[in-house]
C-alpha cells in the first residue's frame, strides 16, 4: 500500500502542479512562458560561466586553440590538467592547506559556537544578559583592518596557520542563529533529562544537538565555506608562498597569469594548456562547494530566520 | 555586519511563542523547584548553578574580547607616528612611538587620495542600491510564483549557488567572460569587431562590480522575501479573489504590502552599511584597473597601511570610516525602531 503511495509522489508527481485552489484563475499561455523564460534565463546566467569553465578545463590544448580560447562545446575530453595539477607541486599543496585548514578550522569554529549558543540559550542563566550584550555590539563596529593587523603580529601568529583560524573563528551572527534554534527546543525535554541526573554538556550533546541537525548542518556549512573561501588573512599574515592555500595560488594563476610553479615547462612543451590549468584550479575552488550547499539547501530558510536577535 | 543579518518578519515572530513567557524550571538542587533560572537567588548560588553555561560561553566570550574589542586599543596608532621598525612586537612599538595629536588626521582631510575614496565609495553604494537592491524582490516574487515543487527547488539550488563561491573565484569567472580574453571579447574579434576588456576599464568599473555582486548575491537575497511571502495567509488571497481582484490586483494589494516591511528595513540597514562596499571584491582587482576608479575607503586604508606600512595615517583613516559607520548603523536601527521593525537589536 505504502509502496503505491510513494510511487505518486516520486513519479511526475513532485514536477507536476499541485491542483489549484477553485478561485485561482487558469494561468494564461503567455504568462507561463514569460515566467518560464525570466527563470531559465536566471538560471543559465549562472550556469553557463561555470559550464564553460568546466569545459574548458577537460578540453584538450588542441581543442583550445581550435576555439581560439575558451570552449563552449566539450570535444576530446581529457583530464590531463587535473592530472597534472594534483601530481604533487604547488597546487597540491595548496589544495592538501585548504582542505586542513577548512576542516581544523570549521571543527574549532563549529564547538566554540555551539557551545557559546547553548550557554547562552538557557535565558535567565547568570550573566546571560550581559555575555549576549558583548557579543551583539560587535555587528556594530569593527576595530579596524590596521589595530587587528598590529593585534596578530604581537601575538606572534604572523606566519602561522592560527592566523588562517583564530581571528576569525566566531561569527556572532552564527552563534545568535544556533541559538535562536536551541532556544526553541521544548524546555519539558531538557528539564526531564535534568531529572534524570543529565548535567548541561549531556543535555547539549545528546537531546540539543541531534534535534538541531538541520540547523548545524547549515552554519557547518556557512563556516566551511567562510574558511574554503578565505584568502585575505592568508596574503595578509603568512610570507612564505609555501603556505599558501588554494585561493591564493588561483588569485595569482587567474588574475597574474602566472603559470604554478613545476607546471611553466609542461605547459610550454606539453600538449597541456595553460588556459586548461587555469580552468582546472578554479573548478578545484567551486567544487566541493557546488556539490554540498545544495544538500544542506532545504535547512537555509530556517536557519536564515531563526537568526533573529531576541534580547 | 550588519547588512547580513537577516532579520525574522513580524508575521514570523508572533507566530512563535517567545520562549520568554514558558516559565523556565531549573531542576537543580540548589534552587527551590520552579523557581527559575531568574529567580531570586544569591549571586553565589546562581553562579555555582550556572557554571557549566558561563564555562560553556568562554572560549567564544574569549575570541571575541581578543579580535574585536583588544584591538580597539591599538586605534592608539592614529594619534601616533607609528614606527613598525621599533620592535616586532607590536605593543613595544606602539609604546615607543611618539604621538603627535591629530596630525594624521589633518593629513587625511587634506588627501585628495582619501577624498577621491569617499567618492568612489559613495557611487558604488548608490548604484549597488539602484541596481542590485531591486532584483532579489523581484526575483522572489518570480520563484514565487511558480507551483511546480522541484522546479522550484532547482532554480533555487541554482540561485543560491554562487553566494558559496569565493569572491576570487567570482572574479576569474567574469575574467574568463568579460576580459580581455574572455569569450565576449572572442566573440566580438570572430565577428571582426576589435576585443573589449571590462575588467581593466575604469570607466564601466563601477557597472562591473555591481554586475558581479548580482551574480553573487542576488540569488541569496530571496530567501527573507520568499519567508515574509510564505507567512502571507491564503484566505488573503481566496478574499481577494472574491472581491473579484484578478492576479496583477492580489500582487499590489496582498503580495506587496507583505513584503514591504522587509523592504523597507533591509534598505534602511543596507542604508547604514553605506561606507562598506565589497572589501574583498574591489581590492582584488585594484590593481587590473587603478586607484583611481577602484579605490574605496577600506582598500585606502589596506593600501596605506598594510603597503605602505603608514600605519598611523592607515588607522587614522580606518577610524574615521569606522566612527561615521557606526553612526550610520546606529542611525538606521533608529530608524528601524521608528517604522517599528526589530533592526539587529531589540529596543
Amino acid at each position: 500500500m505504502t509502496a503505491v503511495i510513494d510511487k505518486t509522489v516520486r513519479g511526475p508527481g513532485r514536477w507536476a502542479a499541485p491542483p489549484r485552489p477553485g478561485w485561482e484563475e487558469e494561468p494564461s499561455r503567455a504568462g507561463l512562458a514569460g515566467k518560464g523564460l525570466a527563470l531559465t534565463l536566471a538560471c543559465l546566467g549562472i550556469l553557463f560561466p561555470l559550464w564553460i569553465v568546466v569545459v574548458t578545463s577537460l578540453s584538450s590544448r588542441k581543442t583550445i586553440d581550435e576555439a581560439g580560447g575558451l570552449v563552449m562545446v566539450p570535444k576530446d575530453i581529457t583530464f590531463i590538467a587535473y592530472k597534472e595539477l594534483l601530481s604533487g607541486g604547488q597546487v597540491t599543496r595548496a589544495a592538501v592547506i585548504s582542505v586542513l585548514v577548512t576542516l581544523v578550522g570549521t571543527l574549532f569554529s563549529m564547538a566554540v559556537s555551539v557551545l557559546c549558543a547553548y550557554g547562552l540559550s538557557r535565558t535567565g542563566s547568570l550573566g546571560h544578559r550581559w555575555i549576549l550584550l558583548t557579543l551583539l555590539a560587535t555587528m556594530f563596529f569593527s576595530a579596524g583592518l590596521i589595530p587587528t593587523y598590529l593585534l596578530v603580529q604581537t601575538l606572534g601568529l604572523t606566519d602561522s596557520y592560527l592566523a588562517l583560524i583564530l581571528p576569525s573563528a566566531v561569527s556572532v551572527f552564527n552563534i545568535l542563529v544556533l541559538r535562536g534554534f536551541f532556544m526553541g527546543i521544548s524546555q519539558e525535554l531538557i528539564d526531564s533529562a535534568r531529572i534524570d541526573g543529565a548535567g548541561d554538556l549531556r543535555i547539549l550533546w545528546q537531546i540539543v544537538m541531534p534535534l538541531s541537525r538541520a540547523v548545524i548542518a547549515v552554519i557547518t556549512l556557512f563556516y566551511a565555506v567562510g574558511y574554503w573561501s578565505a584568502w585575505f588573512n592568508a596574503s595578509l599574515y603568512l610570507n612564505d608562498q609555501d603556505m599558501m592555500p588554494l585561493q591564493n595560488v588561483m588569485i595569482q594563476l587567474v588574475q597574474k597569469q602566472e603559470a604554478p610553479v613545476g607546471l611553466g615547462q609542461a605547459i610550454k612543451t606539453g600538449q597541456l594548456s595553460g588556459l586548461a590549468v587555469q580552468m582546472a584550479v578554479m573548478v578545484m575552488a567551486l567544487l566541493p562547494v557546488a556539490v554540498l550547499s545544495p544538500f544542506v539547501q532545504k535547512h537555509f530558510k530556517k536557519g536564515m530566520l531563526t537568526g533573529a536577535v531576541k534580547g | 555586519m550588519s547588512h547580513s543579518t537577516v532579520p525574522r518578519s513580524r508575521t514570523e515572530a508572533k507566530t512563535k511563542t517567545p520562549r520568554e513567557e514558558t516559565p523556565v524550571v531549573s531542576g537543580d538542587a540548589t534552587g527551590p523547584p520552579g523557581s527559575g533560572r531568574s529567580g531570586k537567588l544569591g549571586l553565589k548560588v546562581r553562579f555555582r548553578r550556572d557554571r557549566v553555561l558561563l564555562l560553556m560561553t568562554l572560549p567564544a566570550v574569549v575570541l571575541v574580547l581578543l579580535f574585536n574589542y583588544v584591538p580597539i586599543l591599538g586605534n592608539v596608532v592614529a594619534f601616533q607616528d607609528y614606527d613598525p621598525y621599533i620592535s616586532d612586537n607590536g605593543v613595544v612599538s606602539i609604546l615607543n612611538s611618539p604621538f603627535v595629536g591629530m596630525e594624521n588626521f589633518q593629513r587625511i582631510f587634506e588627501d585628495s587620495a582619501f577624498w577621491n575614496a569617499v567618492q568612489n565609495t559613495l557611487i558604488l553604494f548608490f548604484l549597488q542600491l539602484v541596481l542590485f537592491f531591486p532584483i532579489p524582490v523581484l526575483l522572489a516574487l518570480l520563484i514565487n510564483s511558480v507551483v511546480r515543487p522541484r522546479i522550484r527547488a532547482v532554480s533555487q539550488a541554482i540561485l543560491y549557488l554562487p553566494h558559496f563561491f569565493s569572491w576570487v573565484l567570482v572574479i576569474a569567472v567574469f575574467q574568463q567572460l568579460f576580459g580581455g580574453a574572455g569569450i565576449f571579447s572572442q566573440l566580438l574579434r570572430q565577428h571582426g569587431y576589435d576585443g573589449l576588456d571590462f575588467m581593466t576599464d575604469p570607466s564601466t568599473f563601477p557597472l562591473l562590480i555591481t554586475a558581479q555582486s548580482v551574480w553573487k548575491d542576488a540569488g541569496w537575497g530571496i530567501i527573507v522575501f520568499l519567508a515574509a511571502l510564505a507567512s502571507v495567509p491564503p484566505d488573503l488571497y481566496e478574499a481577494a479573489a472574491m472581491d473579484g481582484a484578478n492576479r496583477w490586483r492580489r500582487m499590489w494589494h496582498v503580495t506587496l504590502p507583505a513584503l514591504r516591511p522587509v523592504i523597507a528595513l533591509l534598505l534602511v540597514l543596507r542604508v547604514g552599511d553605506a561606507l562598506t562596499v565589497g572589501f574583498e571584491q574591489i581590492l582584488l582587482q585594484r590593481d587590473m584597473v587603478g586607484p583611481g576608479a577602484a579605490e574605496v575607503l577600506d582598500t585606502f586604508v589596506w593600501w596605506n597601511g598594510v603597503r605602505n606600512q603608514d600605519f598611523g595615517y592607515a588607522a587614522a583613516a580606518g577610524l574615521v570610516k569606522g566612527v561615521v559607520s557606526l553612526g550610520l548603523v546606529l542611525a538606521a536601527n533608529k530608524v528601524a525602531h521608528l517604522m517599528g521593525e526589530q533592526g539587529v537589536y531589540k529596543k
